[in-house]
């Protein structure tokens, strides 16, 4: 028994990772993004069709269509045109219905068509996302996160180091030890690419969109190109958004979805070991 | 075998799927019926309505374009033609007859002919069209401003309201429609009887329809023949100020 070595394998460092707004902000960001998108397709269905320029209706050139025709549904955009019959445009509903609405009911709210309803949601959400926004840019400015977790130092911006972390993401290879307690340089970048980019051009566009707002500041028409185009840039800017909430949930599964989560929850990460050489 | 068995199982995976999913999608629709979530959302109304009032000058004006912005068609939406042999006898006489009663809250009640309106001062301008669907047309108006008929028929200070009634049937109403009077007042609040240079088409609201640029399409009334001032919103229809906010819960503000 004696020769049995005595020390236990210590126990791996756990550091505070997440601070508390910043876990308020996720998950109130999570829901109310959910809601927003899923409303907002309901918005969309109401008139399926994406324009340039200030104006736009159903006799006038159309750059994204989702439609339909006797039997089948479609997407078009530009000049290139795909058949999507099933899943938008033409598709079946759970009680084997066939509906013609761009997208299908599982991915709005409410279920059913009802444009009234959609913009109620959509209108409250938006609130509680510009809120939210606001008030964590502050925090993120005045309480040191954006300074110290998601300011990128200057060696940080070479294109080798850039390279580097593109590669290791490809080869799923994760930082251990001291470096996974460290935002990586595409981390950061993605980071305040939502935060600061993407989240306030959702705002932006969305509120060029509003007849109100564009009496009281009308350069967010010329900002954007006139209030078609902003629809536009509105809708594929969600669409950017959605990409990041995929990449962003694989980067969680493939690097430890446990950890990841209860991270986000209680502040706690467990730093992985570092792999021995 | 397997080739041909996998597409099945692959159906039958997705059917079963979908129909785990029915109690879920059931569940989201109880909570957007639920009275109290509806009185949470409709929050956003207000919150939008009272922020645009406290930061955009009730005067500034919507953006006016050029001749050279205007949209080759300008959609009609809503009534296209009102049903009914009283609208189609004014149509046939070029709406000769036509009468826009204004009553209520006002010291000299009118009625007024379309020769009366084309009297008084007129206002062009040059705007873009929101509709609540999302579609944008831009097309120049022609009209009096509804400051000038409320000024001619002595408003009340107790007005708090304008309700404009029309002549088409929709369902089980006629439309109708309200602002408050920020937007009553404002210069661009116009009642039209001109597009683009002729006299308004029937599917635009013949003879006379309300511009109010700063808010969605629905709330420009087509067909207008009576305004009322008011001073409470509760006697009309159900009581929430138009025909799709009393039917489907369309927003009274409309500004967003």
């Amino acid at each position: 028994m004696s020769d049995v070595d005595p020390s236990p394998t210590p126990p791996p460092p756990h550091v505070y990772r997440h601070r508390l707004p910043t876990r308020i902000w996720h998950w109130v960001n999570a829901v109310t993004l959910l809601v927003l998108l899923m409303s907002g397709l309901t918005i969309f269905n109401a008139h399926p069709r994406l324009y340039w320029g200030e104006y736009g209706a159903n006799f006038d050139r159309a750059w994204l269509v989702i439609g339909s025709t006797a039997d089948e549904g479609y997407l078009r955009i530009g000049d290139w045109r795909v058949e999507t019959t099933g899943v938008l445009g033409r598709w079946t509903d759970a009680e084997g219905i066939q509906k013609t609405w761009a997208f299908p009911g599982w991915a709005t709210i409410p279920t059913s068509y009802s444009l009234a309803d959609g913009r109620r949601w959509h209108l409250f959400f938006a609130w509680v996302m510009a809120m939210g926004l606001t008030l964590y840019m502050l925090w993120t400015a005045i309480g040191g996160h954006l300074k110290k977790d998601l300011h990128v130092r200057r060696t940080e911006w070479s294109p080798r180091h850039i390279w580097d972390d593109i590669k290791d993401h490809a080869r799923l290879r994760f930082p251990t030890g001291d470096a996974a307690a460290r935002y990586g340089i595409l981390q950061k970048l993605s980071y305040i690419g939502v935060i600061f980019i993407l989240l306030p051009l959702m705002i932006a566009t969305g509120l060029t969109m509003s007849p109100g707002i564009n009496a009281g500041a009308p350069w967010l028409l010329d900002l954007f190109g006139g209030r078609q185009s902003a629809r536009s840039i509105h809708f594929i800017a969600a669409w950017a958004l959605v990409a990041f909430f995929l990449v962003h949930n694989l980067m969680v599964l493939l690097a430890g979805p446990v950890n990841e989560v209860r991270s986000m929850v209680t502040g706690w990460f467990r730093l992985p070991p570092e792999k021995d050489a | 075998m397997n080739e041909i068995i996998l597409p099945r199982r692959q159906l039958i995976a997705r059917v079963g799927g979908l129909a785990a999913t029915l109690p879920l999608l059931s569940a989201c629709d109880a909570i957007n019926d639920a009275p109290a979530v509806r009185k949470i959302l409709s929050m956003g109304e207000e919150m939008n309505r009272a922020s645009q009032r406290a930061l955009i000058d009730r005067n500034a004006l919507a953006r006016e374009y050029s001749r050279a912005d205007l949209s080759p068609y300008f959609r009609p939406n809503g009534t296209r033609l009102p049903a009914g042999a009283a609208y189609a006898a004014h149509a046939a006489s070029g709406f000769g007859d036509w009468r826009v009663a204004v009553t209520g809250l006002v010291a000299r009640p009118l009625s007024l002919s379309m020769a009366d309106i084309r009297a008084m001062p007129q206002r062009t301008q040059i705007t873009r069209h929101d509709c609540v669907e999302g579609w944008s047309a831009i097309g120049q108006w022609t009209g009096v401003q509804l400051s000038r008929i409320l000024a001619a028929a002595g408003v009340s200070d107790n007005a708090r309201y304008i309700v404009f009634r029309c002549a088409d049937r929709l369902g089980d109403a006629l439309y109708y429609e309200s602002c408050d009077m920020i937007d009553a007042r404002h210069p661009q609040t116009i009642l039209a009887w001109a597009l683009n240079d002729a006299v308004l088409p029937i599917a635009n609201g013949a003879p006379l329809r309300l511009r109010i640029e700063r808010q969605l399409g629905y709330k420009h009334a087509k067909y207008v023949n009576a305004i009322e001032a008011v001073a409470s919103l509760d006697g009309i229809g159900a009581g929430k100020g138009g025909y799709w906010e009393d039917r489907i819960d369309y927003e009274w503000y409309a500004g967003i």
